[in-house]
C-alpha cells in the first residue's frame, strides 16, 4: 500500500491534484481568516458570528437555514446540491474556454466579453424567432449553436490580432470584452426584448419562456425538487467530455498543444501556427458563448441588460476554473462545481449572517493567486514526500484521499481528507 | 473649451500616472497586470481615509472655518496613504514574481481579482451598501480648487488660463504631474534609473555588474504599486466624486493600453493619456460638450447613440494597437522571471 502509494506521488497528475487540493484549503483558511479578524476588530460582529461565518464558508452547500432557536441547521439539501449543479454548467463552459485557450499558449481573459456576445445572440435568437411557425426545440437549437456562433467570432478577434498582428491577447480581450459589454447594451437597448410586462423587474429582458422556448428538465427536477437544475449540465458535461477527446486524441488538439509549447518549433514542424492561434481562440471562444446558451435558455434565468458597466462574473470565473483543473477539460467539470458549490456557500452567508458573498470571491482569488505559483507548491509537495520516505516511520497516507485520476470532489469532507495528506 | 480641457485633464492624469506605474515595472522585467486591481485598492484606501480623517476635530473646524490649506494637506495624506497601501498590496505580485518564479499574468489576474473582492467585502460591511462615500458633504465642496480661495468674487473672471487651470480644479492633478516629470527624470537621468532598466532588457549582465536583480525588480513594481495606488485615489477623487465601489470602469487596463502606446517612454505616455482623456471625457460627457462655446453641442447634435462614445476609448486602443504593435518595442526581458542560475 504504501509502495503503491509513493509511486502513485511520483505521477504528475497525482501532484497537480494535491497542490489543488492545498490550494483550495489555503483559500478557505485566508477567507475564514478575514472574517475573524473583521468579527475580532468590528464592534457590532460578535465571535459567535464569525463560527456562524466560518462553518458556512466551509459547509453552505449543505446549510438548511436557521432552526427555531436561531442556530445554524445542517443537512442533505438537494435544493441546494441542483443550484450548485445549475451555476457550474455555464462555468463548466468558460472553464474549459480558458483551458483550451491555455493549451496554445493563451490566456484567454475575454471569456467574460465571448459569454456576454453568446447571451445576445442566443437571447435574441430565442425571443425573436416565433414559436408559432418555428417548432419551439428547433428554436432552441438554432439558439445554442448561435450563442456558439457569435461566441466563436467574439473570440477570433484577439485571435487574429495576436496572429497577424502580433498584440498581446490579454489586452486585446480585455478591450474586446469591454467593446462586447457596451454593443450588448446597446443592441437590447434598441430591441424590444425588454421585458415590460411585469413591472417589478425593470432593466431585464423576457425569460427565454415568453417564447415558449426552455431546456427540457429530463426529470432532474424530481431528484433536486426546487432547483433550476436541468439537462444543460449533462449538455456541458458531454462537452467537456468531447474537449478531452479532441485535445488529447486528435491531430487538431496535438497541432494546438505544440503551438501552446512552442510557436516557433510547431511551424518549423510544418504546423501553421497562425491558424491554429485563432482557431484556438474561436473555439475557446464558441465553448463561452455555448456556456452562456445553456444558462440562458434554461428559462427560469433572466439578463439584466443595461450591463456596460460590469462584466459578468462567470466570465472571469472561468479563469480559477481552468487553473485549478490544471487546464485538464475532465478535471474543469470537477473545479467548476466546487466553485459553483463557493458561490451557493457565498448566497447562504449573505442571507443567513452580516457577512457577504464577496468572501467567496476572495477565496476564488487566492486559488488563482496560489495557481500562479503552482509549480513551487508541486515542489514542495514532492520534496515533502521524498524526505518523508526517507524517514522510515513514514506517515501512512490518508485513507480517503482521491485515488489517481481523480480530480478532487466538491464536498468539503473530502478538502478535509486532503489536509492530512 | 475650457470644460473640455480640464475634463481631459481629469481624465488623462490617472491613466498618465499609471501608465507611468506600468513603465516602472515593467522596465524593471515584471509584467504588473495588476494595475486596475492596485487602482481599486488604492481608491477604497484613499475614501476610507477621508472618510475616517473627516471625523477628527482638526478636520471638520478647519472645515467650518473655511481653512483650505488645511483641507488640501488631507487630500494630500489620502493620496499618500492610498500610494503607501498600494505599495504594499503590490509586494503580494513582487513576492510571487520575483522570489517564487510565478506566472506574472496568472498573479497579475489573482491581484485583479482580488482587489475588488475584498474591497466590496469591507465596503459592504462599513456602509452596508456596494458604494463607499464621503462622511459628510462631497468632493467638490471639500477638496475643489476654487476662485474665492484666491480672493476673487463669484461674478470675477480669473482669465482664461486661470479659469482653465485654477478654477473648479484639483491639487491632485497638479501633484500627479509633477510626480510624473520626477519620475520620469528619476528613471532616465539617475544611476537608480539605469539600473533598473538595465534589470528589464538585460538581467544576466546587470546581475554580472554587481547590480542586485531582485532588489531592482522590488523596487520598480514597489513604485509601481505604490502610483498605482496613488492614481486610483486620484481617479475617484477628481472623476467619482470622492466614492470607491470597487471598480474603476477599467481604467487600469487603459492605462497598460497608454503605456504599450507609448512604447514605454514618459514623454510619448504623456501624449497617450492626453489623446486617452479626451475620447474618456467624450464619452462621459458627449453631451454638454460645446466645442467653441457658441452653444451648439455638435457631438450631442449628431445623434450617433451615447453607446458608441462609450465604445469609442475602447476601440480606438484596439485600433492603435494594432497600428503601433509592429513598431513598439517592449523590455526584453519582461515577463521572464530572473534564474540566477540561468547566467
Amino acid at each position: 500500500m504504501k509502495q503503491r502509494f509513493s509511486a502513485w506521488m511520483q505521477k504528475e497528475a497525482a501532484r497537480s491534484i494535491l497542490a489543488s487540493i492545498l490550494s483550495i484549503l489555503i483559500g478557505l483558511v485566508v477567507g475564514c481568516v478575514i472574517v475573524l479578524i473583521v468579527a475580532a476588530t468590528s464592534d457590532n460582529l460578535s465571535l459567535s458570528s464569525a463560527w456562524d461565518g466560518i462553518r458556512l464558508i466551509v459547509g453552505g452547500i449543505f446549510s438548511t437555514g436557521r432552526d427555531a432557536a436561531g442556530q445554524l441547521t445542517f443537512g442533505f439539501n438537494p435544493t441546494n446540491l441542483g443550484n450548485m449543479l445549475f451555476r457550474a454548467t455555464p462555468l463548466i463552459l468558460t472553464g474549459l474556454s480558458v483551458a483550451v485557450a491555455f493549451k496554445t499558449g493563451l490566456f484567454n481573459i475575454g471569456a467574460p466579453g465571448q459569454y456576454l456576445m453568446g447571451t445576445m445572440v442566443t437571447l435574441m435568437l430565442a425571443l425573436g424567432i416565433p414559436t408559432e411557425t418555428v417548432p419551439a426545440a428547433l428554436v432552441w437549437i438554432i439558439a445554442f449553436l448561435g450563442g456558439c456562433l457569435a461566441g466563436a467570432v467574439w473570440g477570433a478577434i484577439p485571435g487574429l490580432l495576436k496572429a497577424f498582428l502580433n498584440i498581446n491577447e490579454v489586452l486585446a480581450c480585455i478591450m474586446t470584452n469591454w467593446l462586447a459589454a457596451n454593443l450588448v447594451t446597446w443592441m437590447f437597448d434598441m430591441s424590444n426584448f425588454k421585458n415590460v410586462v411585469e413591472n417589478t423587474k425593470s432593466g431585464y429582458i423576457y425569460k427565454t419562456t415568453y417564447n415558449g422556448v426552455a431546456t427540457p428538465k429530463m426529470g432532474l427536477d424530481h431528484i433536486f425538487p426546487n432547483s433550476q437544475v436541468n439537462m444543460g449540465i449533462l449538455i456541458a458535461i458531454l462537452i467537456a467530455i468531447l474537449m478531452y477527446v479532441i485535445m488529447s486524441k486528435t491531430t487538431l488538439g496535438y497541432q494546438l498543444k505544440a503551438c501552446g509549447a512552442n510557436r516557433h518549433a510547431a511551424r518549423y514542424a510544418g504546423i501553421q501556427d497562425k491558424r491554429n492561434i485563432v482557431l484556438s481562440m474561436a473555439i475557446a471562444g464558441a465553448l463561452s458563448g455555448a456556456g452562456a446558451a445553456l444558462y440562458y435558455l434554461a428559462g427560469n434565468t433572466e439578463f439584466y441588460w443595461s450591463t456596460y458597466q460590469s462584466l459578468p462574473a462567470t466570465g472571469f470565473n472561468g479563469i480559477p476554473v481552468a487553473l485549478l483543473a490544471v487546464n485538464h477539460p475532465i478535471g474543469v467539470i470537477f473545479t467548476s462545481c466546487f466553485m459553483s458549490m463557493l458561490d451557493i456557500s457565498g448566497l447562504q452567508l449573505t442571507n443567513l449572517t452580516a457577512y457577504n458573498e464577496y468572501i467567496t470571491d476572495v477565496i476564488i482569488a487566492t486559488i488563482v493567486y496560489l495557481s500562479a505559483f503552482s509549480l513551487v507548491i508541486k515542489m514542495f509537495i514532492s520534496g515533502r514526500k521524498k524526505r518523508k520516505a526517507r524517514q522510515t516511520a513514514a506517515v501512512l497516507p490518508q485513507p480517503d484521499t482521491p485515488p489517481a485520476g481523480e480530480t478532487p470532489p466538491p464536498a468539503p469532507e473530502a478538502q478535509k481528507g486532503g489536509e492530512g495528506a | 473649451m475650457t470644460f473640455l480641457i480640464q475634463q481631459t485633464l481629469i481624465y488623462a492624469v490617472p491613466l498618465m500616472i499609471v501608465a507611468l506605474a506600468g513603465v516602472f515595472a515593467e522596465r524593471s522585467g515584471i509584467i504588473n497586470l495588476a494595475l486596475e486591481g492596485i487602482m481599486i485598492f488604492g481608491a477604497f484606501i484613499g475614501v476610507l481615509f477621508v472618510r475616517t480623517m473627516q471625523g477628527s476635530e482638526v478636520f471638520t473646524a478647519a472645515k467650518a472655518a473655511g481653512d483650505w490649506a488645511t483641507l488640501q494637506g488631507l487630500e494630500f495624506m489620502a493620496m499618500a496613504v492610498a500610494a503607501l497601501m498600494g505599495a504594499i498590496f503590490s509586494l503580494l505580485l513582487s513576492f510571487a514574481s520575483i522570489n517564487l518564479r510565478a506566472d506574472q499574468t496568472i498573479g497579475g489576474t489573482a491581484l485583479n481579482l482580488m482587489a475588488p473582492a475584498l474591497v466590496l467585502f469591507f465596503i459592504r460591511i462599513i456602509a452596508n451598501q456596494n458604494t463607499l462615500q464621503m462622511a459628510e458633504g462631497d468632493a467638490a465642496s471639500w477638496f475643489m480648487i476654487k476662485k474665492d480661495m484666491f480672493g476673487y468674487g463669484r461674478s470675477d473672471s480669473m482669465g482664461i488660463l486661470g479659469e482653465t487651470f485654477i478654477n473648479r480644479t484639483y491639487l491632485a492633478t497638479y501633484l500627479c504631474i509633477l510626480l510624473f516629470i520626477v519620475l520620469a527624470i528619476l528613471l532616465y537621468k539617475t544611476r537608480f534609473g539605469l539600473r533598473l532598466r538595465s534589470c528589464g532588457e538585460n538581467p544576466q549582465a546587470a546581475d554580472s555588474l554587481g547590480i542586485n536583480v531582485y532588489k531592482m525588480r522590488y523596487a520598480g513594481t514597489t513604485i509601481s504599486g505604490a502610483l498605482a495606488g496613488m492614481g486610483g485615489f486620484v481617479y475617484s477623487l477628481t472623476t467619482a466624486n470622492c466614492t470607491a465601489n470597487g471598480d474603476v470602469a477599467g481604467f487600469g487596463f487603459l492605462a497598460l493600453a497608454v503605456m504599450i502606446f507609448g512604447n514605454w517612454k514618459p514623454l510619448n505616455i504623456a501624449g497617450a493619456s492626453l489623446i486617452f482623456g479626451l475620447f474618456k471625457c467624450i464619452a462621459a460627457s458627449y453631451s454638454s460638450i460645446d466645442i467653441n462655446g457658441d452653444g451648439v453641442f455638435l457631438l450631442a447634435d449628431l445623434g450617433i447613440s451615447a453607446h458608441f462614445y462609450r465604445m469609442l476609448p475602447y476601440l480606438i486602443t484596439l485600433i492603435v494597437l494594432a497600428f503601433t504593435s509592429k513598431n513598439s518595442r517592449a523590455p526584453k526581458a519582461e515577463g521572464i522571471p530572473y534564474d540566477k542560475s540561468t547566467r
